[in-house]
């Protein structure tokens, strides 16, 4: 929830733009000091909106430093505290935003093909209801399933294998 | 086992410079039968576009219940039964020699007559006439007659193989190429070409058309496609899972895999109409659906109980039944034309393999000893079942006979190879 103090303080320097309006003494005077209050307004709205789209700016980077992947267990769709972890940084940034929504969903090469398409979906549905849960419209998520079908890693063994069990955020 | 040492020995059929797979016979019957197959005189101008008797030399050996002689070791090399002396082949142990002439008359015409070496006496001839561009085809049927003649059992090697063929590329998008070609995995026909995956693929019960799960449009969607016009219709665009497609024995209704309604459930579509009906209502995963031979009932996968298992749904009184017991994973059924036998993959001690299991007596037989064992197709006639599998890290096909006895890989010279579908029977 770290984007509400940023809208807290554009809305308090708003306010704070407004009275000054409002406060203002007789007519040429009060035609230059509106017109001052409204450069003030439009000052502060501007530096509200560099704030915030800088600090938006700083979620993204964080969200894209923690990588746009969340890795499973094997047999498994729960979301493991790395995978958590992930996807929290990730929310704050969505949350302010009203970008589209891509999770694609993939299974390392164990297990038939259409069943591990099966499995896919269920560990993106894993990353879209926890989304959900903490606040992101389910309507901007879509969620791709791959199976089986794209390895990052082309090799058998769990050292292969545990990095194609994943979730991608697109 | 004079046999297996020869094929481990000698057989690595190369079958073409321009075909994508290869042929390795990795182990036979005990006592297969010995056959001479001398090759046809070409009765046409210049030389043969094809060496017939190469063909089914090639389709009598992958069998496996058949060593035939090799071309160095014959005494002779007759073309007509007045050319047979029968003292060359028993000199040689074989048991039954075919021999046949080939010409070209607008068509091409293959005549062929088998011998009975130990009686003395010709016990079959036919004639295959068709397009010069279906040569090998027609030497395919003569392998048929001859397979059906000796064994009883009719043959399946005038039929097709639809494969996945993928090249790999790091760090970017692999090329998937759905793939047509003979049952020996001769002319390979490129039929799809993707960056995105193609998957599934299924045959039309006349085997005239094909379906398949592509990727193309950057997400699942099920196409449908025929052979010979090319024609292609997109049957599905719905969120979520578009999967495992599987035409109905009668050819008007397609059983497939959707999530649209949450979770993965199996429904049938009318072709005609494009009407859906969802037969599976389940939170679990239900995918997989694979039609029995008569139409009335569907195996699926599922994982209702927990695990991955395979159950069988009853058309007409709408009820569900679980089919597999016996360990802790069963998936992807297909069925035999004579509805009793079901190939699956089956997990035991962390490793999936490729098992039988007979519906009427419930036991279950191991086919396969590879680990990574996939996607099993079984022939029409219910001998061999061809399935993928990995090999020195590289996806290849594989076939074994459902009495487990005759092994043989089809690696591809490059890439991956997998998701085999073994076509009907074709008609003419």
């Amino acid at each position: 929830m770290k984007y509400l103090p940023i809208a807290g303080k554009a809305i308090t320097l708003l306010f704070t733009a407004a009275l000054l309006v409002a406060c203002s003494g007789s007519d040429t005077k009060k035609e230059d000091e509106a017109a001052a209050a409204a450069a003030a307004a439009k000052a502060a709205r501007q530096t509200a909106a560099t704030q915030a789209a800088a600090e938006q700016q700083r979620l993204q980077d964080a969200a894209t430093a923690v990588g746009n992947v969340f890795y499973f267990e094997f047999d498994s769709s729960a979301l493991t505290q790395q995978a958590i972890d992930t996807l929290n940084a990730h929310i704050v940034a969505l949350q302010g935003s009203a970008t589209p929504i891509r999770l694609e969903g993939h299974t390392d090469e164990r297990g038939t093909r259409e069943y591990n398409m099966a499995l896919g979906e269920r560990r993106g549905n894993s990353v879209r209801d926890y989304m959900v849960a903490n606040g992101i419209a389910t309507s901007r998520i879509e969620v791709v399933s791959y199976g089986e079908e794209r390895p990052v890693a082309y090799g058998s063994g769990e050292s292969n294998w545990s990095q194609n069990r994943r979730v991608e955020l697109k | 086992m004079k046999w297996l040492v020869y094929v481990v020995l000698n057989v690595v059929l190369v079958l073409s410079a321009r075909a994508e797979l290869t042929i390795e016979i990795t182990q036979g019957v005990d006592n297969p039968t010995d056959i001479a197959v001398v090759p046809f005189a070409w009765q046409g101008p210049g030389s043969s576009p094809e060496d017939i008797a190469a063909v089914i030399d090639g389709d009598l050996a992958r069998s496996g219940q058949f060593a035939p002689v090799g071309r160095a070791d014959m005494l002779g090399r007759p073309t007509t039964g007045a050319e047979v002396f029968y003292r060359d082949w028993r000199a040689l142990d074989t048991e039954y020699l075919l021999i046949g002439r080939v010409s070209v008359a607008g068509q091409m015409r293959i005549e062929y007559e088998l011998f009975d070496v130990l009686r003395q006496t010709s016990v079959y001839s036919g004639v295959e006439t068709g397009p010069v561009n279906e040569a090998r085809m027609l030497g395919h049927r003569v392998a048929d007659a001859v397979y059906e003649k000796l064994t009883g059992i009719r043959g399946a090697f005038a039929t097709r193989l639809l494969y996945v063929s993928v090249t790999r590329v790091r760090g970017g998008n692999d090329y998937s190429r759905l793939t047509l070609a003979d049952s020996d995995g001769a002319r390979p026909i490129v039929l799809l070409e993707s960056r995105e995956p193609v998957l599934a693929p299924a045959w039309s019960p006349d085997g005239q058309e094909i379906a398949y799960v592509s990727f193309e449009t950057s997400r699942p969607a099920i196409f449908r496609q025929n052979l010979a016009t090319g024609q292609r219709e997109q049957l599905t665009n719905f969120k979520g899972l578009n999967g495992a497609p599987s035409w109905s024995p009668d050819g008007n209704t397609m059983a497939m895999v959707l999530s649209k309604d949450g979770n993965p459930d199996i429904y049938l579509m009318d072709l005609a109409s494009k009407r859906l009906t969802r037969i599976t209502r389940h939170y679990a995963i239900d995918t997989e659906p694979a039609w029995m031979p008569d139409g009335k009932s569907l195996l699926f996968t599922s994982d209702r109980g927990g695990r991955p298992q395979i159950y069988r749904y009853n058309l007409r009184s709408a009820t569900t039944e679980r089919v597999t017991f016996e360990g802790t994973y069963n998936a992807r059924a297909r069925v035999a034309q004579d509805g009793r036998n079901v190939v699956i993959v089956h997990q035991r001690d962390g490793r999936f393999h490729i098992a039988l299991l007979d519906l009427v007596t419930n036991r279950l037989q191991i086919l396969t000893s590879t680990e990574l064992d996939e996607s099993p197709s079984i022939a029409p006639n219910g001998s061999m079942v061809l399935y993928a599998t990995k090999y020195a890290d590289r996806g290849i096909l594989a076939a074994v006979s459902v009495d487990g006895d005759v092994k043989f890989r089809l690696p591809a010279r490059e890439g991956d190879v997998r998701e085999p579908a073994w076509s009907p029977y074709m008609s003419r």
